[in-house]
């Protein structure tokens, strides 16, 4: 999609490795103290946020409150982890952002690999048509109320379909599983064609397999969108039992944003503690399964985004 | 990284070898059939050949079925569901609305004051968002590649890319719990002897806040294409500039913004047509009736006049007219840069 001027063919090296017999001018040398800086104040800024949330986390109520936490825990408390962890509808709402997670992340991958792998067949009749057919959703959407009225006249409404169904076709990620496989080696699926297997049998056994890589990728941004996602059920689903904890938490904080004590009044069970200390701990927890996954998959996914870049 | 990157972008330089013959990747057998049948003389038996392509590739056809009814469904039918624009809306009647009402909806909301005020507001965050997030990546990414360490470089990376894959909840409730009373900010500008601000109670700082956040939120992550593009930079450019005596800024002046001067326009291009979308889902999570005077956006009325009052057939002519102004943005950005940059999506 993207036009091809300026990628040129890489080759292999990067610039950072030092010029060989170059000398650093001074300036120069001042200028990589200065970037090194930059770089790490950057890195404390962005880290920071979780930081404070993390001790305050871990901080007593009346702490928070005379604004002492910043990024040590003070007045070291567990409580407030023990009462979230008490409260049913914490749990149910994890629950159910597990469950949406795995099914729609399932259904997503399905639906997303057989359309890439269809429409990377460039010798395909049509495909022009099928790849338009996609393409354009990205740039024109139907918007907020028809798709409300939509979901609303399939009957999804309050029930997981509503909030599963809609995202299962990125459009961003089809294009970035096509460009990985038109460059799949052509001479393995010939082969296999000559040994009798049909499309079907290429996908499942040759495709697939290969593809190992690209499928970890789609499977973490599909995962991720699902585990993120609040605004799907909170159009779509009314009966508090449905709700992801993405929505369980937002309940907290938009409580919390007008006045603390109904943000409180929403734990229902944990009333006695302070609405921020509450929402930390449901923050960590809502954090904790992205932050142990991402240090394994990071490699997958630059890899993945760096392929679908070169093509659009 | 780099050893993964050449892995990746490797085999993306032959993405556009030229097509070799129409049936190139199809069966063997079934293919040279296939060419034959439709050689220069076989224009007229345009059914024949289809049925030879069906006979082929109805695997693959079949393939497409599930997914393209899926996208028939929940991204067309929307799409037409916007007729409800012009026409009476009857909540459990027919998605496509009841009969005829010409404009009136339109009309209603270009003589609604409080329309134009969102509009307005729309531009101003939008504008402010693309002018600060727009090249601050492009900074960042330019300062990584400066970096020789490759340990460093690559925990500033994993750092930075973080924030993008947290919820907009939880971002939400970080900007709350940074900028509350007690938070933070407050406590530094205590500690300097100013007096607390409740900056979310405050229609100014809203700006400020959602341009802010969004800055914490999307940099890191928007680094990603261009270090992409950086690493497909012909190193032997470097070394002609290097024997031409150019130094290390003008070597980065004229060498690499110029390589990774495509996706900066594919992204401006993509960043145009999203403009007056901004972040629908963080202003909804960040504003309250005190800052709605900044922060009430198109989408933010269009939900509550369309999802909150029931007000839909109206809510749907604003959500049109926004997705129509979004198509031309789009659009014009792409023709305008093809033709001054010639450089384009398509």
């Amino acid at each position: 999609m993207v036009t091809q001027s300026g990628m040129t063919v890489p080759t292999g090296q990067v610039r950072s490795g030092k010029p060989v017999g170059a000398r650093d001018t001074r300036g120069y040398r001042v200028f990589t103290v200065l970037n090194t800086v930059t770089l790490v104040v950057v890195s404390l800024v962005t880290l920071y946020p979780f930081v404070t949330v993390l001790a305050q986390s871990f901080s007593d109520p009346g702490a928070i409150k005379a604004g002492m936490v910043s990024f040590w825990p003070v007045g070291f408390n567990l409580e407030t982890y023990r009462a979230v962890a008490q409260d049913q509808m914490f749990w149910t709402s994890y629950r159910n952002t597990v469950v949406y997670t795995l099914v729609g992340t399932t259904i997503a991958m399905v639906l997303t690999t057989t359309f890439a792998f269809v429409i990377s067949k460039k010798h395909l009749r049509g495909r022009g048509v099928l790849i338009g057919i996609a393409v354009f959703t990205m740039f024109f959407n139907g918007g907020l109320v028809p798709n409300y009225v939509l979901i609303s006249s399939l009957g999804l409404k309050n029930t997981m379909w509503a909030v599963v169904l809609p995202g299962a076709v990125s459009v961003f990620n089809l294009l970035v599983m096509k460009s990985f496989f038109e460059n799949l080696p052509a001479e393995v699926e010939e082969a296999a064609q000559i040994d009798g297997l049909g499309w079907f049998g290429i996908l499942g056994r040759i495709v697939v397999p290969l593809s190992k890589a690209v499928i970890a990728t789609m499977v973490l941004f599909y995962a991720v969108a699902y585990w993120n996602d609040w605004f799907a059920a909170f159009l779509y689903l009314d009966r508090n039992d449905l709700f992801p904890v993405t929505l369980f938490m937002r309940n907290l904080i938009a409580g919390a944003s007008t006045s603390a004590s109904e943000g409180a009044a929403a734990v229902g069970s944990t009333t006695q503690a302070v609405s921020a200390n509450i929402q930390s701990v449901t923050m960590i927890l809502i954090l904790i399964p992205i932050v142990c996954v991402y240090p394994f998959v990071q490699r997958y996914f630059v890899s993945g985004v760096m392929l679908g870049s070169v093509k659009g | 990284m780099s050893a993964i990157s050449d892995r990746a972008s490797a085999p993306a330089a032959v993405v556009d070898r030229p097509p070799t013959g129409g049936a190139g990747q199809g069966p063997p057998a079934a293919s040279s059939s296939g060419r034959r049948r439709r050689g220069p003389a076989g224009q007229g038996s345009g059914r024949r050949s289809w049925r030879m392509t069906l006979r082929r590739d109805w695997q693959l056809y079949a393939l497409a079925v599930v997914p393209v009814i899926f996208l028939v469904i929940f991204r067309y039918v929307p799409m037409l569901g916007n007729v409800i624009a012009f026409r009476q809306f009857r909540p459990g009647g027919s998605i496509f609305g009841e009969k005829w009402v010409g404009m009136r909806y339109v009309e209603m909301f270009i003589h609604d004051p409080t329309f134009w005020k969102v509009f307005t507001n729309t531009v101003i965050l939008g504008g402010l968002t693309l002018v600060v997030c727009f090249p601050l990546p492009i900074v960042l990414a330019l300062l990584l590649n400066e970096v020789r360490k490759k340990a460093f470089k690559r925990t500033i990376q994993s750092i930075s890319y973080l924030p993008h894959f947290l919820s907009l909840v939880i971002v939400a409730g970080m900007v709350m719990q940074l900028l509350s009373l007690q938070g933070t900010v407050n406590q530094i500008i205590e500690g300097l002897g100013g007096e607390g601000i409740p900056f979310l109670q405050r229609a100014e700082w809203f700006r400020t806040v959602y341009v802010g956040s969004e800055v914490w939120q999307t940099v890191g992550w928007g680094t990603i294409l261009y270090l992409a593009a950086l690493t497909t930079v012909d190193a032997s450019l470097y070394e002609a500039a290097r024997i031409d005596g150019a130094n290390r800024w003008r070597q980065t002046w004229h060498v690499t913004v110029p390589g990774i001067r495509p996706t900066m326009i594919t992204l401006l291009i993509l960043n145009i047509g999203t403009f007056l979308n901004v972040g629908f889902e963080k202003v909804l999570l960040l504003y309250n009736p005190l800052t709605y005077s900044t922060a009430d956006v198109i989408s933010t009325y269009l939900y509550r006049v369309g999802l909150v009052s029931n007000n839909l057939s109206y809510a749907a002519a604003i959500g049109l007219f926004q997705a129509c102004i979004g198509l031309a943005m789009v659009l014009s950005a792409n023709f305008i840069s093809r033709r001054v940059v010639g450089a384009s999506l398509w």
